[in-house]
């Protein structure tokens, strides 16, 4: 198992090294200048030369790049040019609030996911195995923003149960922390939880048809232990595998989640960030994300090996 | 065992009536400010932060007259070149630091000398300044400049500790220490900005909150329903499509105020090779596209009539706008005369560059509806807003969909776009006329003198059409109705002096 982490890190390397030349380069080759946005209104060209210089823009892109990529490699990611707060402390600020509305959002897809996957395939054609599949249609198609601005005018304006939007860190009031983030959460959940669900199902059919789950029943075992023990093990191997894809899709449908209930997380930083050309924050913002998404897919890899054995061979 | 029960439960029953009385004022904001460094910043949400944090020299009425705020007096020489300023004693910034004339000092120097500041150009007219008192301070200017205290009463006027401003340097913006009636307390990006009463405050009677928060919620539909739901005291920037709902809704107030701002078409004049076409190269052509809208069915479509509807760089409520130009109505007769008259009676096309924002691409479509009956092929590209302005700036363009927050100062609504060498000409529009008229304008303290120079200001741009004004925005404020003593003001700004909310 070590020798395997240690071999697919050390492919990683070179994929970060891409991820991070890209990025640098295409946000460069994006229409519109930061300076410009960054002088203000005004558009002072004293100002603007100043502001030139001292963000070294007047640099050819390659030297820009070195100064960068010299500069992450021991930790720092510059500043901000709209707020001036350091990279690294702004991605460490946001990235728990994100990880934690991520968390949820998957907790809340798993637990209506699977489930419903299971239950659509034991009972294929009936009418439970529709409902199912409507409710999971719809949680597909209804548009995340809609979803949020619906729940929002139901549950905080007309009801009164939970706030509205805003953000409190978990570790101040867990409590109030999980209230607030409960909302988004099943937002971006629901998406999600289709998709699993989706996947448990046709996982689950080809599995049920499968010889030894014959003979667990001719065994005698009961359903639920043929079912459970049997049957889904196997078959979550390739749902797995949907949920680490699903992570990348969990952090896209962050940007919208996080606008709607103004959740100060990465999604929100991206795009107050790529709207301002705010460089420094998207590249260290992708760097990251693009390093979590490459640890994650490792992650699914040892995954699979502790749920199939056999599969450590290969 | 019972008496650490009572004792706890007396302790909390302390402790809920201490936060039934610590009250913590919510405002919610349409964006995050940027870096809050008076000298460094260059947002309106950012200045609304500094209403509470940042006191400025002087500050302006609703009808924009300049009042006292630390500076308690000044005086024009005759010739208009030294202003002379007495300021508030007992004065202190939030660090315990005293406010006083060598504070005033170290302030405009910084605003003119610190590398990154946003603000030189606000204060280029000063050349020098002397302390001639701890209490009086005297600047002397390298000509007349009437627009200087209206830029006192702005960023360039606000008072920023001297001491945590030279350990600070650029990075002030961290950790602002001012003299406003509100300390720093501590920002979490696009979350919130707390702000706490300062104890010692000068006018510390007139506040009646512990604490302010400003919460950035981007989406007006979810800023409302925050405001609905209990989570925000106010908000700032109500959609004008939200407007009736809010007014029929008991729990809550709206206060407006017409903006000193404005939307237009910017045209390219001169400005590059793309200003070669029909537009750029006549004015009748110009003043076609102009007659050709319904100014006020703009209003009514797009921003169900809240809005005014404008011709000039002033609204029309402002004491500057030329009232021989009203709002025109529209004329499609006069509009296809002026393009006959200019070689084009069979119709001309132009493309006007838009942000791709919904409202700023709404107006630009019932433009373009309203254009073709005159003969006027709008084609509208749709860029983001920072391409637009590197695009407008460069002379890529034809036509530009562009606005300005506006200025106290009439100066500061058209110097710089109608001189030849203004700083925000991007048309590249020259008139030598105009730049007499403009120029001269500065010269004069007094606004009987400025009105006429302004007056024939205007009634060049009307024929030369540079820029083809469109609307004022207003600001429209929705607030919970307990809270009480909030006054608009066509700044924007939102001043917490006097404000309450009742329980």
């Amino acid at each position: 198992m070590l020798a395997f982490l240690g071999r697919r890190i050390l492919i990683a390397i070179p994929t970060v090294f891409l991820i991070s030349v890209f990025v640098f380069t295409l946000q460069h080759l994006l229409p519109g200048d930061p300076i410009l946005v960054m002088a203000g209104e005004e558009r002072d060209p004293e100002i603007i030369a100043a502001l030139r210089e001292k963000y070294r823009m007047n640099d050819p892109i390659t030297v820009q790049y070195l100064a960068w990529a010299g500069n992450a490699l021991q930790g720092d990611l510059g500043i901000s040019l709209r707020t001036q707060q350091p990279v690294l402390e702004l991605i460490a600020e946001k990235l728990p609030v994100t990880i934690q509305l991520a968390v949820m959002a998957l907790i809340i897809a798993i637990l209506i996911g699977i489930p419903a996957g299971v239950l659509s395939a034991y009972k294929k054609g009936t009418w439970i195995d529709w409902l199912a599949n409507i409710i999971a249609l719809s949680g597909l198609s209804v548009p995340n923003f809609w979803l949020g601005i619906m729940l929002i005018l139901l549950v905080s304006v007309r009801l009164g149960w939970l706030p509205a939007s805003g953000y409190l860190p978990l570790s101040e009031d867990p409590l109030q922390s999980i209230r607030v983030m409960v909302m988004p959460a099943f937002v971006l959940g629901t998406a999600l939880a289709a998709t699993l669900m989706r996947h448990t199902r046709s996982a689950m059919l080809s599995v049920l048809k499968s010889d030894y789950v014959r003979t667990a029943r001719a065994k005698g075992l009961r359903e639920g232990v043929v079912l459970v023990k049997h049957a889904l093990r196997n078959a979550l191997v390739p749902v797995v595998t949907v949920i680490t894809l699903l992570f990348g899709e969990l952090l896209a449908g962050a940007v919208l989640t996080e606008q709607i209930f103004t959740i100060p997380g990465f999604g929100k930083l991206v795009v107050d960030a790529v709207f301002n050309r705010d460089y420094a924050v998207v590249q260290g913002i992708v760097l990251c994300t693009g390093i979590a998404f490459i640890a994650m897919n490792i992650l699914a890899d040892a995954a699979y090996r502790v749920l199939n054995p056999r599969m450590s061979d290969q | 065992m019972r008496i650490t029960k009572t004792l706890g439960l007396a302790a909390l029953l302390a402790m809920t009536a201490g936060l039934a009385h610590a009250q913590d004022l919510r405002i919610g904001l349409q964006e995050d400010p940027d870096v809050l460094d008076p000298d460094q910043s260059r947002t309106f949400v950012g200045r609304i932060v500094y209403a509470s944090l940042c006191d400025k020299l002087v500050d302006i009425t609703p009808d924009l007259e300049i009042i006292p705020m630390l500076a308690t007096g000044w005086e024009w020489s005759d010739d208009g070149t030294e202003l002379t300023m007495s300021l508030r004693e007992g004065v202190t910034f939030h660090d315990g630091e005293p406010f006083n004339a060598a504070a005033v000092a170290a302030n405009i120097d910084r605003s003119k000398n610190l590398d990154v500041s946003r603000r030189k150009s606000e204060v280029k007219s000063i050349e020098s300044w002397e302390v001639v008192d701890d209490y009086t301070i005297r600047f002397t200017l390298s000509a007349p400049d009437a627009t200087l205290m209206a830029q006192f009463a702005d960023r360039a006027g606000m008072m920023l500790s001297p001491k945590a401003t030279e350990a600070a340097g650029a990075d002030f913006g961290l950790n602002p220490v001012c003299a406003g009636p509100f300390v720093f307390k501590e920002r979490v990006q696009q979350d919130r900005i707390v702000l706490e009463k300062f104890a010692d405050y000068y006018r510390a009677d007139e506040i009646n909150f512990d604490s302010v928060t400003f919460l950035p919620i981007p989406d007006t539909t979810v800023r409302l329903a925050n405001l609905r739901a209990g989570d925000l005291h106010m908000l700032e920037r109500l959609a004008a499509t939200d407007l009736a709902s809010a007014e029929a809704d008991d729990g809550l107030n709206v206060e407006r105020a017409t903006s000193l701002g404005y939307q237009g078409i910017t045209i390219n004049i001169a400005n590059g090779p793309r200003a070669d076409n029909p537009i750029g190269q006549s004015a009748a052509v110009r003043r076609a596209l102009s007659l050709s809208i319904d100014r006020n069915a703009l209003n009514q479509v797009v921003f169900e009539g809240a809005f005014a509807p404008g011709n000039q760089p002033y609204a029309p409520t402002s004491p500057w706008y030329n009232t021989a130009f009203p709002v025109p109505e529209r004329d499609i007769d006069a509009a296809k005369a002026l393009l006959a008259e200019a070689g084009h009676a069979d119709g001309i096309t132009v493309e006007v560059q838009v942000a791709n924002n919904p409202v700023q691409t709404q107006v630009m479509q019932v433009i373009q509806a309203m254009a073709a009956e005159a003969g006027i092929t709008v084609e509208l590209a749709a860029k983001e807003f920072a391409t637009l302005l590197a695009d407008q700036s460069a002379g890529e363009f034809v036509a530009s969909q562009i606005g300005w927050s506006g200025r106290v100062d009439p100066d500061g609504n058209i110097h710089q776009f109608m001189t030849a060498n203004g700083g925000l000409n991007d048309a590249d529009y020259s008139n030598p006329d105009m730049d007499k008229a403009l120029n001269e304008a500065r010269l004069s303290n007094d606004p009987a003198v400025r009105k006429q120079s302004y007056d024939a200001a205007i009634a060049l741009q009307q024929e030369d059409m540079p820029i083809i004004y469109l609307y004022h925005p207003v600001w429209i404020w929705a607030l919970d109705e307990k809270v009480a003593g909030f006054t608009p003001y066509p700044d924007g700004m939102i001043r917490l002096h006097g404000v309450s909310v009742s329980e």
